[in-house]
């Protein structure tokens, strides 16, 4: 059974068709990477998986389970955790609270007893803030902590982003280009973690880049698409030489 | 038959007002993506400009028109200059506040003039009174020029939109501003354009309006009519803004006659809340969806 | 300066960060407490109303300012809140009973109020909530049978115990629900509850990718947020003796939302100081008018100044009271390394969010 299977997605919105029949398949355990150019439909493949818009036909599975009935807040709960692209982190929140509010999908306590902010509120708000100082130990964010996110630098949203989806534990992590607007340092550390959320934490990831560096050195397959299909898929080497691919980032007769 | 035929012409005219209203709104929400609470009482701000006019300077029925219309052109300005300028980027929920505080400001600088002060008042118009028979039907005149005049301002505005260089602008400004600005548009300055226009359309209401409410501080509440008109046309969308208010005036009209007594008042907000359930784009709204 | 140095997790959660607020606050409960003995007969009054108005700026707070839900309708949860409480209480039911079932009454009418919310953002809500306000002012004045419509309606004192409640327990009554409210709603702030309110505020899409159930959500602030209304309705009812509908119009809907911004969105602190600047403004305004010249009538006078300390407080101090005063009491503390640039906005341009 596929961890992640997506068959036959589509989607449009007015007359422009954003996803047109992309089927691919992610294993268990691997990092695989969506390329494409700009207006491919990468993002919005992203978004179907996340239902944040209903698509119009296809089918999305996640561990055998049809993801098509469900509505966008049970997905965390299954273990499916995602970024975006233009982060959409807690602008007047701090570090902290954008990565507590990351535990939402554990929390144990329900509106009556934080009302009155019971013994098990307290429990639990002590379990959730050791829970995240491993996320903030793992991505080195501790003298960011209690800092308002809205001051931040760019490359630091892009991390506290990063963390606050790892603070889901989730099993299937969306990286929506993780890399973008960050520099080459910023995007080696980032290169690093996502090594390290494969293999040190064990989680599946499914990312959508440009950096072709970062692409070939985290991935192991890559589906490439343009204009709402999908082109090729293989590993990073095969993907980057497919003459279709070629065509669809530098146009015929390159 | 004539009754239905009244009660609808009745309910087209005070239909015109709500929509004019609506226009103003719309206008602005188009160009900044805010929402004017202050609508009302620019119209009843013109309104008394009219009174003054009419009244104390003792000009033409056409006169006091243009003159209160220019007035607040000039007014909507300065307050988009002066007051809204300074805010604009700023959350909606913040503008819409300040727009409420320049309706206060308006209200309670109205009642304080000597001569305006808390009195009710009424313009002299040339229509008063006569009626247009045709065979069982007593249409009055001021309801049937309420229709044309506002039939004649939405043909104008029209054209204005269509034909000159100004509308494109306004319509790139209300889209992305950062973007209207590379492309060389004095966004700022057709903020305050659009401002004044909406303004001078605000007190060619209040004229409209003059006859039935008579001029008073507090006419300005019928403004908030325009709401349902506005989001039953569709935020956003000008032709919907007068088919929504034509359409609430209607409804009105015809539910003070069917329904018991008090539901005129509150139909209107009924019709707001069924759109907000069912259609919350409205008639011929976009629908919002953020992307990310 | 002070640094404040954890050392536990537990440290993050205490309701006083440090000892100074201990002190600050220790006096000023001591204040209040002690307030019979020392405050007039008219300040007593006021503090019963600032009181009571706190309670509704919470609510506010907590739905506008903390989950980021526009309400220009909440007057007509105060007007819930205070027709149940005076129809109670008219029948005799003890205060802890009529004041829980009015608040019961509101929060149910939050929810369907709320209902709404769930597909309508910004400015929709808004309206949409404006409308509400306008037909339940309207159902009040119809329902005679109930709310003796415009001809109005007397409210007997609070009973308890089957005595009278008199000027002093009633403000202790007062300063308990209102110490109450601010309690709950801090709790609310720093469990998960109130973080799902945030982070609905801040950003809907990633609050609902991270497992926030965006409609139940709003629904319980909605709720939560009438219901403290309905409470404070039904001690502004015990209050002014005497309900007609035009004490809960659209104007007064948006005098309390007026309380939330100047006293500073997103600062529970604001709520109180909000309410404390809303009760005093009209009488400070009456002691002007006794300067002024014959011709101008007062009523204008009030607009004129509501509106403009309104307009000036958006423009000059978006932070609200409570926000003015944290940058007072920074720039004492950072003496003098305070930096003029420290709680500037980042200046921001308009966007569409309308997509075809």
């Amino acid at each position: 059974m596929s961890f992640l299977r997506v068959e036959n997605l589509g989607v449009r919105f007015g007359g422009v068709v954003a996803v047109d029949g992309v089927s691919f398949e992610v294993r268990k355990g691997e990092v695989f990477t969506i390329i494409g150019p700009n207006g491919a439909g990468k993002t919005t493949v992203f978004n179907l998986v996340c239902r944040i818009y209903p698509a119009d036909r296809g089918r999305i599975e996640f561990e055998g389970r049809d993801l098509g009935a469900l509505a966008p807040h049970r997905l965390a709960g299954l273990g499916i955790a995602r970024t975006f692209q233009n982060i959409e982190l807690f602008e007047h929140a701090t570090v902290l609270e954008n990565l507590l509010i990351g535990r939402h999908r554990h929390r144990r306590t329900g509106f009556w007893r934080d009302l009155f902010f019971a013994r098990a509120v307290r429990e639990s708000e002590l379990a959730q803030r050791e829970a995240v100082e491993k996320v903030i130990d793992f991505l080195d964010l501790a003298k960011y902590r209690d800092s308002r996110v809205a001051g931040l630098p760019y490359g630091v949203r892009k991390v506290v982003e990063l963390g606050r989806a790892l603070a889901t534990e989730p099993r299937l992590l969306l990286l929506d280009e993780p890399s973008s607007g960050l520099n080459p340092e910023e995007t080696d550390d980032m290169a690093f973690w996502i090594e390290d959320i494969q293999k040190q934490l064990g989680i599946t990831v499914l990312m959508v880049e440009h950096d072709m560096g970062l692409v070939a050195r985290v991935s192991d397959r890559v589906l490439a698409m343009n204009e709402g299909r999908a082109i090729a898929l293989g590993t990073p080497a095969e993907v980057q030489a497919d003459r279709a691919v070629v065509e669809a980032y530098l146009g015929a007769g390159a | 038959m004539s009754d239905f035929l009244q009660l609808f012409v009745a309910g087209v005219a005070s239909g015109c007002v709500y929509a004019l209203v609506a226009l103003g709104f719309v206008l602005i929400y188009k160009a900044t993506e805010t929402v004017n609470f202050a609508q009302g009482d620019l119209m009843m701000l013109g309104a008394f400009f009219a009174l003054t006019a009419s009244v104390t300077l003792g000009w033409p029925y056409w006169a006091t028109i243009v003159f209160a219309v220019s007035v607040m052109a000039a007014v909507g300005m300065a307050v988009e200059r002066l007051v809204i300028r300074p805010v604009l980027g700023h959350p909606a929920f913040t503008v819409v506040m300040i727009t409420i505080g320049v309706g206060y400001v308006m209200r309670g600088v109205v009642t304080m003039v000597p001569g305006w002060g808390t009195e009710t008042y009424q313009i002299p118009t040339p229509f008063a009174d006569a009626v247009w028979h045709a065979g069982d039907v007593v249409l009055p005149v001021q309801q049937l020029a309420v229709i044309a005049m506002t039939a004649a301002l939405c043909a104008a505005l029209y054209l204005f939109f269509r034909f000159t260089r100004i509308g494109v602008a306004m319509q790139a400004c209300s889209q992305n501003q950062l973007a209207a600005y590379y492309m060389g548009i004095p966004v700022r300055r057709v903020n305050m354009m659009i401002w004044g226009l909406s303004a001078a359309v605000a007190a060619f209401a209040g004229i409209l309006l003059a006859p039935v409410t008579f001029v008073h501080s507090n006419m300005g509440f019928i403004g908030l009519k325009a709401f349902p008109a506005a989001v039953l046309g569709g935020f956003g969308s000008v032709p919907g803004a007068i088919v929504g208010g034509l359409l609430i005036g209607v409804v009105e009209a015809f539910a003070g006659y069917f329904l018991p007594e008090g539901f005129k008042d509150v139909a209107a907000y009924g019709v707001l809340l069924a759109v907000l359930m069912i259609r919350p784009s409205g008639l011929f709204g976009e629908t919002m969806r953020k992307k990310v | 300066m002070r640094f404040l140095f954890k050392t536990s997790y537990a440290d993050d959660l205490r309701l006083f960060q440090h000892g100074g607020q201990v002190f600050w606050y220790g006096l000023l409960g001591l204040a209040l407490l002690s307030a019979p003995a020392w405050a007039g007969e008219y300040l007593m009054t006021q503090l019963v109303f600032i009181a009571i108005y706190s309670i509704v700026g919470f609510g506010l707070m907590m739905l506008t300012g903390f989950t980021g839900q526009v309400s220009l309708g909440h007057a007509a949860f105060l007007a819930v809140g205070a027709y149940t409480e005076a129809l109670l209480a008219a029948r005799g039911v003890p205060p802890f009973v009529s004041i829980p079932a009015a608040a019961a009454l509101a929060a149910a009418l939050g929810v369907v109020v709320g209902l709404p919310a769930l597909r309508l953002k910004g400015i929709y809500l808004a309206i949409a909530t404006l409308a509400f306000n306008v037909i339940v002012e309207e159902i009040t004045a119809r329902w005679e049978s109930v709310t003796h419509g415009n001809a109005g309606m007397p409210v007997a004192p609070v009973k308890l115990f089957g005595s009278e409640l008199g000027t002093e327990g009633f403000y202790y009554l007062c300063l308990a629900l209102a110490t109450a409210a601010a309690l709950a709603c801090v709790n609310l702030l720093r469990s998960p509850t109130g973080r799902a309110f945030v982070a609905i505020r801040d950003s809907e899409v990633s609050a609902a990718c991270l497992g926030v159930h965006l409609a139940k959500y709003k629904t319980v602030s909605f709720a939560f947020s009438a219901a403290l209304t309905g409470v404070a309705g039904a001690l502004y009812a015990h209050k002014v003796g005497f309900l007609s509908p035009e004490q809960f119009s659209l104007l007064v809907s948006i005098e309390l939302i007026t309380i939330v911004i100047l006293g500073g969105v997103g600062f529970l602190h604001g709520a109180v100081l909000g309410a404390a600047f809303v009760i005093v403004l009209p009488q400070a305004i009456a002691v002007a008018k006794d300067w002024l010249p014959e011709t101008m009538a007062p009523s204008g006078l009030q607009a004129v100044v509501f509106g403009a300390i309104l307009i000036l407080v958006i423009l000059f101090e978006p932070m609200g009271l409570y926000g003015r005063w944290l940058k007072i009491r920074t720039w004492f503390e950072l003496f003098p390394f305070y930096r003029r640039g420290m709680f500037r906005r980042q200046r921001s341009y308009l966007r569409t969010e309308r997509l075809r």
